[in-house]
């Protein structure tokens, strides 16, 4: 039990590289140039008094505690804002130091409660800054100050309530200093720019937005403010409720795919703090209001701890032990196997649980099952880039790491919206944009990053849903018509025939921005403007998400994009690439996983004997050559009668997955249908077993982020449910006859090493060791790749891949004449399990339609109004929103809400090469309505009775 | 000839009734059907004798003051057009003592000239200074005002050439030249005077700068008080701008350089050059720490050369005449003039432009008169609201940046505040420390909080309350502020509490017959 301690120097790293050797305090220290005579006290082993800096924001110079004198220079100067210089000799401790010192420190104290809460908790640096300065009286007495409400029956105007509006956390302007540092977190690290100073002088305080209460200024609870906070004034309220946490692990956020380092600061069982972990590599230290505080639906109490078995799905549950559920099921899956054939079950991986438990799921499927019908939820997301970046590139991930976006010069955004769905990238994006770095947007709405504090897209093309492909091919008509392509690269790097073949089918008219224009609606000179931007604006980056995937031509889309990058020379240094931005937490990793009916863990064909052999060897059976049923298939064979049985776990299909209605057919035609997850969620609706699952914080394990880093995932807490996930389906594996004894997941992961190469230097040593590596991490690197295809692709050449345009087959018509996309928003996630189980539903209570003003008028629907939002798969209603953020005849909504049911309108038609759903583009009708339909009201109503539980108590 | 009337359009005439005696002027010349072109001049500053009417005559211009609307129509029966003899006759404006001994360089053209008009700038030496700059190297133009001995007149005195050699040698797509035009201090009104009295010196002096630096926008920061000067400076500027000027091509040449006047919203510390340049981004106006210097840093995060009003207005005839020549004025490193503003309760009140090295007491007694009650004269302060008090007994001291810096005090500015003996110092100490926890802009401790505590540190002593602890208090904040602020706000709000408190002590002593009362 200890507490990962970080250092702070004070001021953020230089990153010069000329080295400056100085003398502090008698200590030689060589720091590079720019840095801080703080940071290089810091890195000589002595800490200078400070309370209003850290290195996480610029050197500020106003809390006059850091003061040094150097020798030849008068005058004290501040140790964060002086830069060192060669041959400095620096003293930071001397008696005239002291002096000012305590002075100030004595100012400070003269305004600071003395029955701080927090310096009483230790929570507060003015006590160890008091003592550090050697300040032993308080001479002033009572004078002005923040601190009393009222005294001798009069009012304190300058005492403010505390403000304890935001769900997480409290300002106390009564204990707030003025150091600046949450306002400098707020627009440095997290670039929302929420926070000010509010007047000056003495009765100077910390405001949100307007001066309004948190919640309801522009705030996003990102919790940078609190971090940075070297007082009370801030405070999780976590913490003033359960007081300090007594030890704290490092470990990976559960949520998107960006993966942030946590450390989870524990009070025994509890957690009592999730803090940004400055080691982690993705986020550098910094959260979003996900990762960093809604945490508590591990805890919450709709969680199901013990296994449940009906026989029909309109049974109430019964609790069972965990050996009879085993025994079910394996009983079970036997059974519907010899009654209905070997390949009538199978299973689907989840992209929230951990690598070692999703290759158990795909080994159990393979070994166990004896077939390949295995899936996962990543199917949904982002199989088309798996597929587009393998033909093209040769790997099916993303090329750089996060730190990359800090060498962009010009970032193309396409269907992502990073500061909602990405947030910690979004964050960092918005820093290198605010640096000066230039952006192009692709996308139907006028995402956040259009326009925000400080940063302005250039070109914002407001493309209609589904012609992505049409736009990108536009950009590199532009780009070779221009002759803005690299040929050095090309010719280096590349085909050169297939690069001409390209070129010649990207020239051809139907391609030309005018063209393009007429289907996509993007005027032909914003593509145009954007084109010669990204080509020749240097270093040049794309950032894309599920807009760009969930399309009939997701596949194709993602090659469009390779296409421009590798004909623009942008692949293979730091500074550009093409980067997936990643859904969920281990979506990476499910898919390296071997999650796939047709690939082996690292991405290896079924049919290819080799890789089989591999597996057949070790696993002792023999193993199909043939790809097996992805998710669709599965639901299609299941209401066909040929597929019986399935083993679910961490995914609900029913509320994810597109066209609700056909979902719910395929699983109620199934007889044995196993959901493993922490809730009873919508698909367990139609399950007969449910196994408690396990939250992140009470398993070991790795998560594998969208940068392809593996980082560790530790185990904080025992399982509520008494088990990780790996041991429940271990123990299943074991029902069903097959030997597995693994006893920690660090033993699973040498088995995935060991027999894939892209992972065979990876040990849980190596990842302690190194905080996280980026696979291929084997012997050629033996701390993984940070950025892939430097000198040459993986492929070995890369490939240049006609894309043409073929508009989908939902269209919009008089019936249905309004297209809906879907995405997500900030404060939930995904099907909102976990999220709507925290405090953050205080910033997103339903899902919301919204409708242009001018759609809105012609639909004869007001702000706030219920709507019937309807199409050729079905019905739903919620509210509306009007905005202009969407284009005319674009409507937007969120699927966080099983109220709702997003879904139930969203159709089947899917990408062509993966059967990625087209979630993007539906035709729909929007008319006003008085409430929830019919469907609504049965989902209700078949909730409520399938979660009905018969408990073991009560039945004793 | 049709006679000519100046009367100034200063600020300082005006608040004294300029403009009503115009009326009366114009009012009298209709009603005796006579013709005479009236004037608009700046002050010459003797605002003792403002509203100060000048006539030309054949023996040159003959002055009256100060003249009431009242005395309109007796100047006229006193035949004053033509320079008739009347009580208010003051002769020559050029003979009267206190004009007599100035030593006008910057100010040579200030209440003689139509301000906006570019003509009489330059029939009076105007535009030399530019004209000869353009037909030198950037760095030729740097090292004359750094061979002028010019220091920063803004307070801190910081060589002008080095300033300039700074911005000169930082690489930058773009650069600017910013005036400090925030004149806040008390007792100051060099800035105003100038910017009203003869604006082309100040657009040659930036236009030069920018020459020599590589800047070619300017910007001059101005005080929202200054409405006089806002307009006279808009008008200037234009002009110059029709006329060639300012723009793409400086008087024909290569250089662009254009300007415009960005005004302030009344906050003390925006005189601060770093907080200036955050107010002048459009932030809220908080200082800056420092490096990284705005010379390397400054406007937009570009090379800035942010100089005071005067310190620029001074480069025209260092460039017309030579830095040798502005060099050989002054004393020790002080060179060159500066322009004392002789301010408070003083006989002679106005400004005074002398070369370095007159003493305090010449200033205050020979040339201010004394006070204007009457009254002895107990302490000046010098320097503005944050300068130290100055006793009797240092009034040998010369007006020279290094000897007021050996006194524990600063020439700030240059504005000097006179009082006699009725001045309470406890009080005026009290006054600093409120005068600096009202214009902080809370971004460091001492100074944020450090101010507050000061009032009510030396209230308590008003008060008796246990008085040798709160003058140890007092002596211990002092400390704190002046080493421990982040700008000279909070580092100088201690020179006027600390000087009043080494000289006049007994302004600190607690009353014993009150404490026996009580």
């Amino acid at each position: 039990m200890s507490f990962v301690e970080e250092i702070d120097y004070g001021t953020p790293a230089s990153k010069s590289e000329n080295a400056v050797t100085l003398t502090i305090d008698g200590k030689e220290v060589t720091v590079p140039e720019g840095t801080s005579i703080m940071r290089a006290a810091r890195e000589a082993g002595v800490e200078v008094p400070k309370l209003c800096a850290n290195d996480m924001v610029k050197a500020f110079g106003s809390c006059r505690l850091c003061l040094v004198e150097i020798e030849g220079r008068g005058g004290t100067p501040a140790s964060c804002t002086t830069p060192v210089a060669d041959g400095l000799k620096v003293s930071t401790g001397t008696d005239r130091l002291q002096s000012i010192r305590r002075g100030v420190m004595e100012l400070y104290m003269s305004d600071h409660p003395e029955d701080c809460p927090a310096c009483a908790a230790g929570d507060c640096e003015m006590t160890r800054m008091s003592k550090k300065v050697g300040l032993t009286e308080l001479r002033y007495g009572e004078g002005e100050n923040h601190v009393w409400p009222a005294r001798d029956g009069e009012a304190n105007l300058l005492f403010q309530e505390q403000d304890a509006s935001n769900p997480y956390f409290a300002y106390d302007a009564s204990q707030c200093i003025v150091c600046s540092l949450c306002v400098r977190a707020c627009e440095e690290s997290q670039g929302t720019f929420a926070l000010t100073v509010e007047g000056r002088g003495f009765e100077s305080r910390i405001a949100a937005g307007m001066s309004e209460p948190f919640l309801e200024s522009e705030c996003v609870s990102c919790g940078a403010c609190v971090q940075a906070c070297p007082t009370g004034a801030l405070r999780e309220k976590s913490v003033i409720e359960k007081g300090m946490p007594d030890h704290s692990v490092v470990t990976t956020c559960a949520y998107c795919g960006v993966g942030c380092s946590f450390k989870a600061e524990m009070k025994g069982e509890e957690v009592v703090r999730m803090l940004p972990y400055k080691g982690g590599k993705a986020n550098r230290g910094h959260s979003c209001v996900k990762g960093r505080f809604a945490y508590g639906y591990a805890t919450h109490e709709d969680r199901i701890l013990n296994p449940m078995i009906r026989e029909k799905i309109s049974d109430p549950w019964r609790e069972v032990s965990w050996e009879e559920a085993y025994a079910h099921v394996a009983r079970e899956f036997r059974r519907l196997q010899y009654q209905y054939g070997k390949d009538s079950v199978g299973g689907i991986t989840s992209s929230r649980c951990t690598n070692e438990e999703t290759y158990l799921v795909q080994k159990l499927i393979r070994q166990g099952f004896g077939n390949n019908n295995v899936d996962t939820c990543a199917r949904v997301c982002h199989s088309p880039t798996g597929y587009g970046l393998k033909t093209t590139f040769g790997t099916s991930a993303g090329t750089q790491d996060f730190d990359s976006v800090e060498h962009a010069d010009v970032v193309m955004v396409i269907g992502a919206n990073p500061t909602d769905g990405h947030p910690v990238f979004g964050s960092r994006l918005k820093k290198r944009l605010r640096e000066g770095a230039r952006l192009i947007v692709l996308d139907p709405r006028r995402i956040d990053l259009v326009r925000t504090p400080h940063v302005e897209a250039d070109y914002h093309l407001p493309l209609k849903p589904g012609t992505n492909v049409a736009v990108l091919t536009a950009l590199a008509h532009v780009i070779v018509l221009e002759g803005l392509v690299d040929e050095a690269f090309i010719r280096e790097r590349c085909d050169w025939d297939e690069f001409q073949d390209w070129a010649s089918f990207v020239l051809q008219p139907e391609n030309s921005p005018e063209a393009v224009e007429e289907v996509s609606g993007v005027p032909a000179d914003l593509i145009r403007g954007a084109a010669r931007l990204y080509a020749t604006g240097g270093n040049a980056a794309i950032y894309y998400g599920l807009g760009v995937t969930e399309h009939s031509q997701g596949s194709t889309t993602v090659m469009a994009i390779a296409n421009l990058a590798q004909a623009t020379g942008n692949i293979g240094r730091p500074g550009v690439g093409v980067n997936p931005l990643r859904g969920q937490n281990n979506v990476q990793g499910s898919c390296d996983m071997g999650s796939f009916p047709h690939e082996l863990p690292g991405y290896r064909h079924i049919s290819d004997d080799a890789t089989r052999a591999i597996y057949e060897k070790l696993w002792g059976v023999k193993l199909d050559n043939e790809p097996g049923l992805r998710i669709t298939n599965m639901l299609d064979a299941a209401v066909d009668g040929s597929f019986k049985g399935i083993y679910i776990q961490g995914d609900d299909i029913l509320q994810s997955d597109p066209n609700t209605r056909h979902v719910a057919a395929g699983l109620a035609a199934m007889e044995c249908v196993v959901v493993h997850d922490l809730f009873l969620n919508e698909t367990a609706n139609y399950a007969h077993v449910f196994l408690p699952g396990s939250s992140f914080l009470e398993k070991e394990g790795t998560f594998t982020n969208a940068e392809r880093r593996i980082n560790r995932v530790r185990k904080v807490m025992e399982p509520k449910n008494g088990y990780a996930d790996w041991e429940v389906t271990q123990e299943m594996a074991r029902a069903m006859g097959l030997d597995w004894n693994y006893r920690h997941p660090a033993e699973i992961m040498a088995e995935i090493a060991s027999t894939t190469p892209s992972f065979s230097g990876v040990t849980y040593e190596l990842l302690d060791r190194e905080g996280s590596v980026q696979w291929p991490c084997n012997e050629k690197a033996p701390t993984g790749t940070p950025i892939m295809h430097m000198g040459g692709f993986v492929r070995g050449k890369g490939k240049f891949i006609r894309t043409a345009y073929v508009a989908t087959d939902e269209k919009t018509g008089p019936r249905f004449p309004l297209l809906l996309t879907t995405g997500r928003i900030l404060s939930q996630y995904n099907v909102g399990a976990q999220t709507r189980r925290t405090e953050n539903v205080v910033w997103h209570e339903e899902d919301r339609l919204e409708i242009h003003p001018f759609d809105a008028e012609n639909c004869g629907i007001r702000d706030d109004d219920w709507v019937k939002l309807s199409s050729r798969s079905g019905e739903t209603t919620l509210r509306a929103t009007i905005t202009e953020r969407v284009a005319p005849g674009v409507v937007y909504t969120t699927f966080h809400h099983p109220e709702t049911q997003a879904n139930v309108v969203t159709t089947e038609y899917s990408d062509w090469a993966t059967n990625c759903p087209e979630y993007k583009v539906t035709a729909v009708q929007v008319s006003p309505s008085n409430g929830p339909t019919e469907w609504q009201e049965d989902c209700e109503e078949l909730s409520r009775l399938s979660r009905r539980i018969v408990h073991v108590e009560a039945a004793e | 000839m049709r006679p000519i009337v100046y009367i100034p359009r200063d600020s300082g005439a005006l608040a004294l009734g300029a403009e009503k005696v115009v009326r009366a002027l114009e009012k009298e010349l209709e009603s005796r059907g006579l013709d005479a072109c009236i004037v608009r001049t700046g002050s010459r500053g003797l605002y003792w004798l403002e509203p100060m009417v000048e006539v030309e005559t054949d023996d040159g211009r003959v002055a009256y003051g100060p003249v009431a609307p009242s005395d309109v129509a007796a100047l006229f029966d006193a035949g004053f057009l033509k320079g008739g003899a009347h009580p208010l006759s003051l002769g020559k404006p050029e003979e009267i003592p206190y004009l007599k001994r100035q030593t006008r360089l910057t100010f040579a053209r200030c209440g003689i000239i139509d301000p906006v008009s570019l003509a009489d700038y330059e029939a009076h030496g105007g535009l030399r200074g530019l004209r000869n700059a353009l037909a030198m190297t950037p760095l030729e133009i740097v090292e004359e005002v750094t061979e002028s001995g010019l220091r920063g007149r803004g307070g801190a005195g910081f060589p002008t050439g080095i300033k300039w050699k700074t911005v000169h040698d930082t690489p930058a797509d773009q650069k600017y030249i910013v005036c400090n035009a925030d004149e806040g201090d008390s007792g100051t009104f060099a800035d105003r005077m100038i910017m009203e009295g003869d604006p082309f010196v100040l657009i040659e002096g930036m236009t030069i700068a920018g020459i020599a630096t590589g800047a070619n926008r300017g910007y001059i920061y101005l005080r929202s008080e200054y409405p006089h000067a806002h307009q006279i400076l808009n008008e200037a500027i234009s002009i110059a701008r029709q006329s060639g000027v300012l723009g793409p091509s400086v008087l024909g040449s290569q250089h662009a350089f254009d300007m415009e006047v960005r005004v302030g919203a009344g906050a003390y510390v925006c005189g601060e050059e770093t907080a200036l340049l955050d107010s002048l981004e459009g932030k809220r106006g908080m200082v800056r720490a420092k490096p990284p210097l705005p010379a390397h840093e400054g406007l937009f995060g570009k090379p800035t050369v942010i100089n005071n009003v005067i310190s620029l207005a001074s480069t025209p005839i260092i460039l017309d005449k030579g830095g040798p020549f502005y060099r050989d004025f002054g004393m020790g490193r002080s060179r060159g003039t500066i322009p004392i503003q002789i301010a408070g309760n003083v006989k002679h009140g106005g400004l005074f432009e002398t070369a370095f090295g007159l003493t305090l007491g010449e200033i205050v007694d020979d040339i201010g008169g004394g006070t204007a009650t009457g009254r002895p004269v107990r302490a000046v302060q010098v320097g503005g609201p944050l300068g130290a008090y100055f006793p009797r007994a240092l009034f040998d001291t010369p007006f020279d940046y290094e000897a007021f810096t050996a006194k524990d005090g600063l020439i700030g500015h240059a504005g000097i505040v006179v009082f006699d003996d009725t001045v309470d110092m406890l009080k005026q100490a009290h006054f600093a420390m409120e005068f600096c926890a009202v214009e902080s802009c809370g971004k460091c401790t001492p100074c944020r909080v450090g101010s507050t505590r000061g009032m009510e540190v030396l209230s308590r002593l008003r008060n008796n309350i246990e008085p040798e602890r709160q003058l140890e208090i007092v002596t211990d904040l002092c400390n704190s502020m002046k080493f421990g602020s982040l700008c000279a706000l909070g580092g100088f709000a201690p020179y006027p509490v600390i000087s009043a408190l080494t000289h006049f002590p007994e302004d600190f002593r607690p009353t014993p017959v009150r404490e026996a009362a009580e």
